[in-house]
């Protein structure tokens, strides 16, 4: 098992979003912009890396009956930092991420991760675990950031990239469409999957 | 506006207008998790919607009398969290103790819900909610019945998904989109209907 294995493996082959299907909230309310998506990705990702890391330190001495709150209040603590943070540096992102950041608490990719790898290994695994998986999320959302956005308002990263006559597809930063476009790519990703 | 006109919009608008799952987006995973069957979805629904209930009310008493007196708001969202799993795990005890018949119902939803974030959803947003004149917050009984409303508003589309979900088993459709695309897709057309509400005026 080395580093880049560890690292590369969330990227892809055990996609968070894609493949594992964990995460559904953040993933389906904060894409209807790339700004947002990666806001959304980097505070997960430097969530889940902080708690892989303290949790693998701590899992000689965490009992194994209350290992499961223990995570819990690890992981609030990481996400109350990453709001109070957010909320100082770039009041814009936090606003409009909104309630979605105190609910990192319960992405199931964090405490998923907890319970099935950090616990088990040590910690510069566990920390390329986080690097990879946050990575995998972050991407993830982005892709679907800017389908939805160039869809919906015929911009990337606030960038005009639609010629002007395109009407934008409002439906696609409204809720259906992050709906719509998820099932969307799942499918083609099955179709890939089956013609291997 | 009187307190049951009051009421009425509260209830409409957690059902309905912003539909915790169709509009917010909370508590997705077990609306795709266990939409499956209609028996397992009436178990779930019925577990959120107690959890949802309870959970209101404490976290607005420790909102209230513990956070905001003490002036520790930046510690909301450990409290809010801690609150919600002991509760949950409080419930499990003494159903499991006191009702064998539900517990044998709803016993294997309940440790779900700790993670469900519609719970801790309907906790934060009733520390910033306000009455429909835009100045009152939230008190006790309008937490509690909003924390209600809204998880009979997250069991009327879980019903609504699983009984469509059924259907879909037997119907002929590429192998590429079975499971969990058609799932999405379909809940994608069921937002878009759920948006013929906003236009209601009340």
């Amino acid at each position: 098992m080395s580093f880049f294995k560890e690292l590369s493996k969330g990227i892809i082959k055990d996609n968070p979003i894609f493949v594992l299907v964990l995460g559904m909230c953040p993933t389906l309310a904060v894409s209807s912009s790339v700004m947002n998506a990666l806001g959304m990705g980097l505070a997960a990702t430097f969530v889940l890396v902080c708690s892989n890391m303290f949790i693998s330190m701590i899992k000689n001495i965490t009992p194994s009956k209350i290992r499961i709150p223990v995570y819990v209040v690890v992981i609030a603590a990481f996400v109350t930092i990453v709001n109070m943070v957010m909320e100082a540096y770039v009041p814009a992102l936090h606003k409009s991420l909104g309630l979605f950041i105190p609910l990192i608490v319960v992405n199931c990719i964090i405490l998923g991760r907890a319970e099935a790898f950090a616990n088990k290994n040590n910690v510069i695994m566990s920390i390329a675990d986080g690097i990879g998986m946050g990575l995998g999320f972050t991407l993830s959302l982005t892709v679907i950031g800017t389908i939805r956005e160039i869809l919906g308002a015929g911009t990337w990263l606030n960038i005009k990239v639609m010629p002007a006559t395109y009407d934008p597809m409002l439906v696609a930063i409204l809720a259906p469409g992050a709906f719509i476009t998820l099932g969307f790519l799942m499918a083609i990703l099955n179709l890939v999957k089956e013609k291997k | 506006m009187s307190y049951l006109g009051e009421l009425f919009v509260m209830a409409m608008t957690a059902i309905f207008i912003q539909n915790f799952v169709l509009s917010r987006f909370l508590g997705l995973c077990p609306y795709l998790g266990v939409s499956k069957k209609l028996d397992s979805a009436i178990g779930m629904g019925m577990a959120v919607i107690f959890v949802m209930t309870m959970a209101s009310a404490f976290t607005f008493l420790i909102n209230k009398y513990l956070l905001l007196r003490f002036d520790m708001v930046y510690l909301q969202t450990i409290a809010f969290i801690l609150t919600i799993a002991a509760l949950v795990q409080f419930v499990e005890m003494v159903i499991q103790k006191n009702a064998p018949a539900l517990y044998k119902s709803l016993g294997v939803y309940l440790p779900l819900i700790t993670t469900n974030c519609a719970v801790l959803g309907v906790a934060i947003l009733n520390t910033g909610a306000l009455r429909s004149d835009g100045v009152t917050p939230y008190n006790f009984l309008d937490s509690v019945l909003n924390g209600f409303f809204s998880g009979v508003g997250f069991t009327v589309v879980l019903l609504a998904m699983a009984g469509l979900r059924m259907r879909l088993d037997m119907v002929d459709m590429p192998r590429s989109m079975k499971g969990m695309p058609i799932a999405l897709i379909l809940a994608g057309i069921m937002a878009l209907a759920f948006y013929g509400f906003m236009g209601f005026k009340i």
